[in-house]
């Protein structure tokens, strides 16, 4: 998995592209969204354009930092779904759990709404 | 035609790549659909993790055996068998029931299941899990794959 940090305000973005993966792009993600919230970062938007496969490692590790940032008092949002994912969060009912947005500017403006 | 393929990897998963590739190339070969290609995968993709995991439980001198047999017009089928202690699918909770739904494992056999439409453990030849996995795929149109490959 390849990866690229960004930050909008006092959000983290998370652009992430590629794998995500038993073993590789787990790990990645979880060690991307710790060094966010040790730098105080707690609202983080995980852009997900870029992933081309994700496993169930990959969404729990997805769901693990979910509650990871929310037990610290922030948020970790998605947005840019590929069809794939959407599916697999659907059938597993994970889209309920989570706020997905179409596009990068709405979920921007959700952190401070 | 039927195309056959078989894959003994070692317990790495890094080699999950290699036998998703495989499948991919015999799918193409076969005609197989991409969207289907690509949902056969993934449960191929979780059936190993498994395999690795939970049966060799990473143990470099253990192995995982794969079998995928295509059958175009009427199914593809997968097994795969690791060396371990054997498994009871029965221990698997449902990862969509509200209790469970933050749990951080548990949904790789749910999309196995989801995604093929027949899938069965039994004890493998060499003490551990076999899991096998079946996809039924649609009719050929008479003439249609042969005439692509001849």
């Amino acid at each position: 998995m390849k990866s690229t940090v960004r930050d909008h305000g006092d959000v983290r973005v998370l652009d992430l592209e590629g794998k995500i993966t038993i073993g590789s792009g787990d790990v990645q993600l979880r060690q991307l969204v710790e060094e966010s919230l040790q730098g105080g970062r707690t609202k983080i938007l995980l852009n997900l354009k870029g992933v081309t496969h994700i496993d169930s490692s990959g969404i729990g590790e997805m769901v693990g930092c979910f509650t990871t940032v929310a037990r610290r008092g922030g948020a970790m949002k998605l947005v840019n779904l590929p069809a794939k994912i959407n599916d697999l969060l659907q059938v597993t009912q994970l889209i309920t759990v989570f706020d997905v947005f179409d596009n990068e500017g709405e979920a921007l403006a959700s952190f401070s709404a | 035609m039927v195309r056959q393929a078989q894959m003994q990897l070692l317990s790495s998963f890094e080699n999950i790549e290699i036998a998703d590739g495989m499948l991919q190339e015999l799918c193409n070969s076969a005609a197989v659909e991409e969207e289907t290609a690509y949902w056969v995968g993934m449960a191929l993709r979780e059936a190993l993790a498994n395999a690795i995991k939970h049966g060799n439980k990473l143990n470099p001198e253990k192995r995982v055996h794969v079998l995928v047999r295509i059958v175009p017009g009427e199914e593809l089928c997968i097994e795969v068998e690791d060396e371990g202690e054997g498994f009871a699918p029965s221990d698997v909770v449902d990862p969509t029931s509200p209790e469970n739904l933050l749990r951080e494992s548990g949904r790789g056999i749910f999309y196995i299941r989801h995604f093929m439409d027949a899938v069965s453990f039994s004890p493998g030849e060499r003490g551990g899990t076999r899991v096998a996995l079946i996809k039924k795929l649609p009719k050929v149109e008479q003439g249609g794959l042969d005439e692509e490959h001849s």
